[in-house]
């Protein structure tokens, strides 16, 4: 970045003060200094330049990849089907995280004593389990709480049901992977929430705003900034984490590969075609994320937009 | 016939009548007061200035009107309504959160660092409140906003976010915000204070043609040329207390309070206007 930056500046300095050397000055003090020798930056360029090659080498030649196979398989049904579930996993999952998150966060930094500790504890308790023991619980479920009761509390039940019919697996990886989610989410937002100026909200109070709107329409916006790097990291976690779902019999995209290459033994081959599909799915939620982060930095003047300036 | 006005020049249409009332005003923080026992009240149509020095508790004042911040003690009236409560029978009742929403937007205040919402531009600060707030049309608002931008002469910068415009313009944007509530009430807590001084002038200007317009106004600033040309009252707030209050030749010119004497010294010895 810094020598980026340091070559612009020189740049942009010259054309200043240099003028335009045919008409201000004469050729003999436009001065034709010889650029510094960089030997590193040519070793290196070499060195990468040949590791990439091998790897390219490695890549086609090297049976054992078995392209072959990969293409074969890209766009089975089985394996579409898993890619299918992997990403309604995700959104589904991610979406509910991210609800649960701005309630916990706004509870967390509520004056009510009891508020805030229910959501330390909430956060202590998700982050601090393993989320495959999560799963493995919510799927479970159905032993500890064979009944589940919609009713009065300690009162009379109005409706009540067996619990693995309403707690299906998939219901059950849903649910395990928002409520963690969740918590993570909680601490994000958070942070988000803290970095918004205190005068914001003075502002929005004295315009009239109530709580829930001067969240909305002014906190939660500019909170958004600083919320969605780590989100986008978060989202691109979820989508490898459900693979852990494949414990509680889900046939997400890494469990569907594992079912095929167990029959035909095509383990490596099978690997690269889940992970290809799961870096064509970040790719695309990288390419969500420019857009979103730039809807939400309009206003701002950053580092970034300074740069841009500045090359122009 | 010629209009009466008030010794400012303002116009004096009902001005007889108290249009904020503060009374036996306590406020504290912890174990630390910020005021006591203040008492004080402004005709309608007024301007008054605040003056004082730091950490007298002007700021807190004015939150304190606003419901920003809720009294310890004592009352505050705008217009006959008890500011925070809801009177019924000599009994008070806690406001709700959107009660309390709905009488702050009566009253507008412009703070010294702006508070310009950032990712709106311009014209959707303008427009926000009325809009969400009061639920007014928004082809009125939108109206409105334009000719509020226009008298505090920004109608090119409409569709410019905040971090675009100078401290001046950005100051000027945040009034036409609070006006265009049509408050009747404007509280300014040193708003020229964060400006470079050849930005001031700007902001004061518009200040001096709302005070025209009869918009009842108080102002906490350490712009002494203002206060002499456009109050009606000066008031010098120290250590919790109005100690002095009067007219801006009897405030400024003929200080009574020994405290009020050494204030203005050093005031004006710091920036001779
Ligand atoms: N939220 C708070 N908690 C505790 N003390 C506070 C709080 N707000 C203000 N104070 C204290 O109240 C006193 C008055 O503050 P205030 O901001 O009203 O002063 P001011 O007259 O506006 O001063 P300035 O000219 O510096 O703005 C200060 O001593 C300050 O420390
Ligand atoms: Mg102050």
């Amino acid at each position: 970045m810094a020598p980026l930056l340091g070559t612009g500046l020189t740049r942009a300095l010259r054309q200043r003060h240099g003028g335009d050397p045919e008409t201000s000055t004469s050729d003999e003090w436009v001065i034709k200094a010889r650029p510094v020798p960089r030997p590193g930056r040519w070793i290196a360029t070499v060195v990468v330049g040949l590791l990439i090659a091998m790897l390219v080498h490695g890549l086609v030649t090297n049976g054992t990849f078995g392209w072959g196979t990969v293409g074969h398989y890209f766009f089975t049904s089985l394996v579409l089907s898993g890619v299918r579930l992997t990403i309604i996993l995700t959104v589904v999952s991610m979406a509910a995280g991210i609800v649960i998150g701005i309630v916990v966060a706004v509870m967390r930094m509520s004056p009510n004593p009891l508020m805030s500790n229910a959501s330390r504890l909430y956060i202590w308790f998700f982050r601090g389990t393993p989320l495959l023991v999560q799963l493995i619980f919510w799927y479970n479920i159905g032993a500890l709480y064979p009944k589940i009761s919609v009713g009065i509390p300690f009162g009379p039940s109005f409706a009540s049901f067996t619990s693995t019919h309403v707690l299906t697996s998939l219901v059950a990886a849903l649910v395990g992977l928002s409520l963690n989610e969740g918590a993570y989410m909680a601490e994000i937002i958070r942070s988000g929430i803290m970095a918004v100026d205190a005068g914001q909200i003075e502002a929005a109070r004295s315009l009239g705003m109530h709580q829930r709107l001067l969240l909305r329409r002014v906190v939660l916006p500019q909170a958004m900034r600083v919320v969605i790097p780590p989100t986008g990291n978060q989202v691109i976690t979820m989508l490898k984490t459900t693979s852990m779902c494949s414990v509680i019999a889900i046939a997400e995209l890494l469990y569907s590969v594992e079912l095929i290459y167990q029959r035909n033994f095509e383990t490596i081959p099978l690997l690269i075609v889940a992970s290809l599909w799961y870096l064509l799915m970040t790719t695309v939620l990288s390419v969500g994320q420019y857009y979103l982060e730039r809807h939400f930095g309009r206003g701002q003047i950053t580092m970034l937009s300074l740069n841009m300036q500045h090359r122009r | 016939m010629s209009v009466p006005t008030t010794s400012n020049g303002h116009p004096t249409v009902g001005m007889d009548d108290e249009f904020l009332k503060v009374v036996k005003a306590t406020k504290r923080f912890g174990t630390t007061t910020v005021f006591e026992n203040i008492d004080l009240v402004v005709n309608r149509g007024t301007v008054s200035c605040i003056i004082g020095p730091s950490g007298a508790g002007k700021s807190t004042l004015l939150r304190c009107i606003n419901a920003l911040e809720r009294l310890s003690a004592g009352r505050i009236y705008v217009n006959g309504e008890i500011i925070g409560f809801r009177e019924h029978r000599d009994r008070h009742y806690e406001l709700t959160d959107k009660q309390a929403a709905l009488q702050r937007s009566k009253i507008g205040m412009v703070f010294q660092r702006f508070n310009l919402f950032p990712h709106m531009t311009v014209l959707e600060n303008i427009v926000e409140a009325p809009i969400r707030v009061l639920r007014q049309p928004k082809a009125e608002v939108l109206e409105r906003a334009r000719g509020l931008l226009a008298r505090v002469g920004l109608s090119d910068k409409e569709t410019s976010y905040p971090a675009h415009l100078s401290g001046g313009q950005q100051q000027r944007v945040a009034i036409a915000r609070a006006l265009a509530l049509q408050p009747e009430l404007m509280l300014f807590d040193e708003p020229t204070s964060a400006l470079d001084p050849e930005l001031c002038g700007e902001v004061l200007d518009v200040m001096k043609q709302l005070a025209h317009q009869g918009i009842t106004m108080i102002v906490v600033t350490h712009e002494m040329g203002f206060a002499r040309d456009v109050a009606d009252d000066v008031i010098f707030m120290d250590g919790g207390a109005i100690v002095e209050r009067g007219t801006p030749g009897d405030v400024l010119e003929r200080p009574v309070e020994e405290r009020t004497k050494k204030f203005l010294g050093s005031v004006l010895a710091r920036a001779p206007s």
